[in-house]
């Protein structure tokens, strides 16, 4: 048995939230620049160096890359044989987001009643916390700061079986046509195929956390993502939604065994600001 | 692709030879205006309540922005979907709004206010809230200070980049410039 002090999570979730509102990322950044020089149309080749250059600009500067800061979703993998002393590990995430935000000069997003009052609760808590109990003694921190012009597009529905995956197909690219460019394409699409309502939607946030650079382990899987990018490219959205010819830089899925009775898809989609960041303490 | 330079108050010359796809630097003074202070907005307008700000001839900005950091006018400052101030739009562009500037698709309620008011809707590229900073050069809170990042703010904007997305003619760029790239194949 491990004892790890939760001031350690506190000061980890803070540090992550702050680097992953002013990096993007070498991943995201070399899939921009490829797109620069396969984009057909030149106002879409503009607009791709532009997000280049402002991704450029937050990072030399400590600039968020968006003035939408996110609500703040944390990922816990928590080692099994760690001890966890010195308070609360829910208190503990919440504080780290509270410091992130205030010393990062974040955008404070949050408000606490969601239908009615709708008041800021001014230092960007509650997190979203997603917590699972792994093996070992590590705890491993993924922080998303989720901006909601894309998250405000995703969708999810529960299919009856004999929509089969050409179904399943349209209801992705409907999604993505309907989100257009009020989720700054080009976009990290995330789709989580399979499992219970809540575990779908789950599994689709995860998909967008593999970014650009992760394909899916089954090989039927891999070419089904293949084929969306390729029919969701030629949407025509492009940059922006301004037309062109890269609407999506990924298109990722995740997989779980489901009832007889369904296939359950989300698609939660991320803009071309699509931030992440992790640690393992 | 060149730039237009234009000077914000717009007059009513100005929009008319402002069309679709015109890359732009608009300069001069901006309101901003999100969805909390849209919403109160539009309650004063349905009371025939004084605004707080006189929008007539005004270009309105979607934006809340991150804080300033120490040095800084204003935090990133990129556009916010405008789809969530169409219910609101048609009254303040009947009310004397010019121009908007936002991202996205706009309502056909919206895109028939802008025709009938001489109007046109700009757009920001989002998610470049970290450059579009760069071109405020003053930022200051004079309405619903109570709203925090959504309260009205006056920005003074040198060479602001914008692109001209829906005319006061009612032509869309988005339109017209994704039907060059699709591809109907799955159709």
């Amino acid at each position: 048995m491990r004892t790890l002090s939760v001031s350690v999570i506190t000061q980890t979730v803070k540090t992550l939230f702050m680097e992953a509102n002013v990096d993007i990322g070498s991943s995201m950044l070399s899939a921009l620049q490829r797109h620069v020089v396969s984009e057909a149309s030149p106002l879409g080749k503009s607009v791709l160096a532009q997000i280049i250059e402002n991704d450029q600009v937050a990072k030399e500067k400590h600039r968020p890359i968006c003035q939408d800061t996110g609500m703040s979703v944390v990922f816990v993998k928590l080692g099994q044989d760690v001890h966890l002393v010195d308070g609360d590990l829910n208190d503990a995430i919440h504080e780290g987001v509270r410091q992130a935000y205030r010393d990062g000069y974040l955008r404070k997003s949050v408000i606490s009643d969601p239908l009615y009052a709708r008041l800021n609760t001014k230092d960007n808590t509650p997190a979203v916390i997603h917590l699972e109990l792994v093996s070992g003694d590590r705890v491993e921190l993924e922080v998303m700061p989720k901006g909601f012009g894309s998250e405000n597009m995703s969708a999810l529905k529960l299919f009856a079986p004999s929509v089969g995956v050409d179904g399943v197909k349209r209801f992705i690219l409907d999604t993505i046509q309907k989100a257009g460019p009020n989720a700054c394409p080009p976009m990290i699409v995330g789709v989580g195929i399979g499992g219970t309502f809540e575990m779908a939607a789950l599994l689709a946030k995860k998909a967008v956390l593999r970014s650009t650079d992760h394909p899916t382990s089954d090989p039927k899987y891999t070419e089904l993502e293949k084929e969306l990018l390729v029919e969701a490219n030629a949407l025509g959205l492009g940059p922006a939604g301004l037309g062109g010819t890269t609407t999506a830089l990924a298109i990722n899925i995740e997989t779980y065994p489901t009832h007889i009775a369904s296939i359950p898809v989300a698609v939660n989609i991320s803009c071309h600001a699509s931030r992440h960041a992790k640690a393992i303490v | 692709m060149n730039a237009k330079n234009i000077t914000l108050p717009l007059t009513d010359e100005v929009i008319s030879t402002l069309h679709a796809g015109d890359l732009v630097h608009l300069n001069g003074v901006l309101y901003t205006a999100r969805d909390a202070a849209h919403a109160r907005l539009f309650e004063a307008l349905n009371r025939k309540e004084p605004l707080p700000v006189d929008f007539k001839g005004h270009t309105v900005y979607y934006v809340g922005p991150t804080p300033a950091q120490p040095g800084q006018v204003v935090g990133s400052a990129g556009p916010t979907s405008s789809y969530r101030m169409d219910p609101f739009t048609p009254a303040l562009l009947d009310y004397g709004l010019k121009g908007i500037i936002g991202k996205g698709d706009r309502s056909s309620a919206v895109i028939e206010a802008l025709v009938r008011n001489h109007a046109v809707y700009f757009t920001a590229i989002g998610g470049l809230g970290a450059l579009i900073s760069e071109s405020i050069i003053a930022s200051d809170v004079i309405a619903y200070a109570d709203l925090g990042t959504e309260a009205i703010h006056r920005f003074t904007v040198n060479d602001f980049p914008a692109i001209v997305t829906i005319d006061c003619f009612g032509n869309n760029l988005y339109t017209s410039q994704q039907a060059l790239y699709r591809k109907d194949s799955h159709d």
